[in-house]
């Protein structure tokens, strides 16, 4: 989203179409009450959720208020009560170390040393997931945790999202963990 | 008594900072630094290489420029932006960084990143992974019709492509249709259930692009156009982005 907005004024390439994030959409979906989502499968559970503020998204894109709309769904998602807050947050948080080519430009080890504090970040809210609403933030943050032997998962909204409606299907929960393998399968035709 | 004053002969000679800060608006601020050490103190990066945000940016002002452009720390600094978020002068260490990325020969920049790039190029579908638009369509059809016979409820789930008009030009980044398609799937329920208006493009899809992180202008531009127009070309009003 980064190389698309700035390149478009950096450039000047003209264009008709304006650059949204399925964030906001998510957010305003749930607000008007398209999406209906729901928190009931975590009422009992209380497994604890952290959210990772993605650099590209907020800092450097949209700010704060995308933060919030961030937080919002997370809530809607997994229950105000199971959300924790990494320290520092939204558009003072740390970045991944998963941005800038980091990923792939050869060099694990200042890679996880520059993700470390990340790792402790996370490690220090005691949550079980960590929501990682950027593939570099996702990548990044896994591999942090395998390789720190954290225990904790890296997880997209969009899992969430549906684990929270009922229809995550059985081949869509790669990234959950064994204690949410099971919630909510949307099993296939023939398992029913 | 001192000995004679010291003159310094010639004229000075050009650094790299003074050709960056030829290039940025305000010259990025680049000389306006207190040494007050905010940047530094809230980077990951700090320490990696014996460097931080701060000591780049004086190394660069003091005309080292030999150790600050042979150093691979510009490659571990993730442009993140929080040093300039914090910094209260505004300086734009963010440009320093990349543009010595820039003054790297093209070659000798990292080979993951580079061959990434240069994937992207291969097709108009921009996808590091190199999937053309075939690739791109025949997994997404797959997929689709796999959840369709089997997951109840979805029978009529859709996952348009190249519907002219459509309110969403959706991107992707190329991990899911290359290396694990069924992570698309809930984003397609997602949609169906709101009743979006939405749509893939077999050009301009991957969401990626690389060119950015290599500093390589012109083909960052080259990908940047191939997705603008791909956009336009469909008439999409949104160009949605999945994260």
């Amino acid at each position: 989203m980064f190389a698309v907005r700035v390149g478009l004024q950096k450039f000047n390439i003209p264009h008709k179409f304006e650059i949204e994030s399925i964030i906001t959409l998510y957010a305003r979906w749930i607000r008007e009450g398209k999406l209906k989502v729901n928190s009931d499968w975590n009422k009992e559970r209380k497994i604890k959720f952290t959210v990772q503020d993605p650099c590209q998204l907020v800092r450097k894109t949209f700010g704060d208020p995308m933060a919030e709309d961030l937080r919002y769904v997370t809530k809607a998602v997994v229950g105000e009560e199971n959300f924790i807050e990494m320290t520092p947050n939204r558009s003072n948080n740390y970045c991944c170390g998963g941005g800038g080519g980091f990923l792939q430009n050869g060099m694990p080890e200042a890679r996880r040393a520059f993700g470390k504090v990340k790792y402790d970040q996370i490690m220090a809210t005691g949550a079980q997931y960590a929501i990682t609403p950027c593939h570099n933030c996702h990548s990044q943050i896994h591999d942090l945790s395998e390789y720190y032997e954290g225990g904790y998962h890296s997880v997209h909204l969009w899992t969430l999202i549906c684990l929270s409606m009922g229809i995550l299907g059985e081949n869509e929960r790669e990234y959950l963990g064994e204690d949410l393998a099971d919630v909510d399968v949307l099993y296939s035709k023939e398992e029913q | 008594m001192a000995e004679e004053a010291i003159k310094l002969g010639g004229k000075k000679k050009s650094t790299f900072i003074d050709q960056v800060k030829g290039l940025l608006p305000d010259g990025g601020n680049l000389n306006l630094c207190l040494t007050c050490g905010a940047c530094s103190s809230g980077c990951p990066a700090t320490g990696l290489e014996g460097m931080d945000p701060r000591k780049f940016l004086r190394m660069a002002a003091l005309g080292m420029d030999d150790e600050v452009l042979s150093s691979d720390w510009a490659w571990m600094c993730t442009l993140c932006m929080r040093c300039i978020y914090v910094c209260p002068m505004k300086i734009d260490i963010p440009q320093l960084v990349f543009n010595v990325r820039k003054s790297r020969p093209r070659e000798e920049r990292p080979k993951g990143i580079l061959g990434s790039c240069d994937m992207a190029l291969k097709h108009d579908t921009c996808s590091a992974m190199g999937a053309s638009e075939e690739d791109f369509q025949f997994v997404v059809e797959d997929v689709l019709e796999e959840v369709r016979e089997t997951q109840p409820g979805f029978e009529n789930l859709e996952a348009p492509i190249n519907k002219k008009g459509a309110e969403y030009f959706l991107n992707q980044n190329s991990r899911e249709p290359v290396t694990e398609p069924d992570e698309m799937v809930p984003l397609w329920k997602i949609l169906h259930s709101v009743g979006a208006d939405w749509t893939y493009g077999t050009k301009g899809w991957a969401a990626e692009n690389y060119c950015l992180f290599m500093a390589d202008l012109e083909n960052w531009e080259h990908i940047v156009r191939v997705k603008a127009k791909a956009v336009d070309d469909l008439g999409c009003k949104y160009w949605l982005n999945t994260e």
